[in-house]
């Protein structure tokens, strides 16, 4: 954390936080990503980390899964399936046994992504820059917008392919032509679908982005009262106001991450349920 | 916006885990939450034949307990017609067969009476006889006085 208490310091904490650790592509000066070839290795490390951790987890409670009276932890895994089997079984007409196994990987890889975020900003490249000698680390996978747009367009890509197959490539096309608005109003219909069918992943990415970047950042502000401001006795006026302005966000933002990781499942439940219905 | 190969490294990273969830978790725990709700309705669709048995077999016991009933009532009043038949038909044989009893002793008696009055009329004959043959000092021929001795004998 920088010292300074000049507005330079203070933006350059930010910045400094919200640069990826970029390898290949990047620029020298900025570190950010210069070209398409560059990439996020903080951002892959921790998604593919967590993704790991999830697996090991369900690995090694595969190991012994109790048929009769499961124990405190499947218990806890079994309420998560069966919550996730539930808004598949609400949501999502017909049968399809792709659906439920992604929503359900959506939910939690997103929901730890996200927890990333209540870890304590400082606390991660801290120990990389310490320790390691890594000097950039953005520790939060959501709030860069490669994560969320690779689960969205992963997404849009189901859509597309099961809209074609339920369909077929006729009437999937003819849905561009004649919705919402009837045959009459073909080249509107055209644009207004194709709209409607782009808004689908970029809204998807982008919300979760927003929500996360922008809970970041107010951790990062949080953050900075006490570093920043405090020196001599007014420390004693703002560290408790950090802690209890921190307190307050992190409990919040619990909410906020659950929610996001569900809204993300729950949208991506009825996308692909619009794809197999046959009605619009 | 930042666009660059990261992103198409998430895809195979969200691809390649969405598989392994698929396999690792999702599928086991399906197939186990499956096996778990078939046994509970196993359960409870076997508890629910136990009760209906229960029930059943408690009716086919009241039933029998019942029926039994009418049966031991039916075999007592038999039994007891019965007893009444067969003292009514005791009665009947310890009556006639004292009649019989009654009559056979008459008949002996009357036998008895006659043969003794039969009896005692020879020996008053004879009696007679042995008066009459002292009285007349000679003897009497019962042979030559047999007319006369059979009408004294009938008087008698």
């Amino acid at each position: 954390m920088s010292g300074s208490s000049d507005g330079g310091g203070t933006v350059a904490y930010i910045q400094h936080h919200l640069t990826n650790l970029c390898v290949g592509d990047c620029d020298p000066v900025t570190h950010k990503a210069a070209g398409f070839w560059a990439l996020h290795l903080d951002t892959v490390f921790f998604s593919v980390a967590l993704g790991v951790l999830m697996i090991a987890v369900s690995w090694r409670m595969g190991q012994n899964l109790a048929t009769g009276t499961p124990n405190g932890f499947q218990n806890f895994v079994e309420m998560i399936i069966d919550f996730v089997s539930g808004q598949v079984k609400d949501t999502f007409p017909g049968h399809n046994p792709i659906i439920a196994p992604l929503a359900l990987t959506i939910f939690v890889w997103v929901w730890l992504m996200n927890f990333m975020d209540l870890i304590p900003v400082d606390l991660l490249p801290a120990i990389a820059s310490g320790v390691l000698g890594i000097e950039y680390l953005k520790v939060v996978p959501t709030t860069d917008l490669n994560t969320t747009l690779a689960m969205s367009l992963t997404v849009f890509a189901l859509i597309l392919y099961y809209n074609i197959k339920i369909k077929g490539v006729g009437g999937y096309l003819k849905m561009f032509l004649f919705h919402p608005f009837g045959k009459f109003f073909v080249p509107v219909n055209i644009v207004m679908s194709v709209i409607e069918e782009l808004a689908k992943p970029l809204s998807l990415a982008l919300r979760l982005f927003g929500n996360l970047f922008a809970g970041e950042l107010v951790f990062l502000l949080i953050a900075l009262i006490g570093g920043t401001m405090a020196v001599g006795l007014g420390a004693l006026i703002w560290f408790p106001l950090q802690v209890v302005l921190d307190l307050g966000w992190l409990i919040f933002h619990l909410l906020v991450i659950t929610l996001q990781a569900f809204i993300f499942m729950v949208l991506t439940i009825v996308y692909l349920g619009m794809a197999h219905t046959e009605e619009h | 916006m930042n666009i660059n190969v990261t992103l198409i490294a998430q895809i195979i990273a969200f691809v390649t885990l969405l598989w392994f969830v698929n396999r690792v978790l999702w599928n086991p725990m399906n197939d186990l939450l499956a096996a778990r709700q078939k046994r509970i309705a196993d359960g409870l669709a076997a508890a629910d034949k136990g009760k209906h048995e229960l029930e059943m077999s408690e009716k086919r016991a009241k039933e029998h307990l019942i029926e039994a009933k009418s049966q031991a009532a039916e075999i007592m009043a038999q039994a007891e017609k019965r007893g009444n038949e067969i003292v009514e038909e005791a009665k009947e044989k310890a009556r006639t067969e004292g009649d019989r009893l009654i009559t056979g002793a008459k008949a002996e008696i009357d036998q008895e009476v006659n043969r003794a009055k039969e009896q005692l009329r020879g020996q008053v004959a004879s009696v007679a006889a042995a008066g009459a043959g002292r009285i007349l000092g000679r003897e009497v021929d019962e042979k030559a006085h047999d007319d006369l001795m059979k009408d004294l004998v009938s008087q008698i």
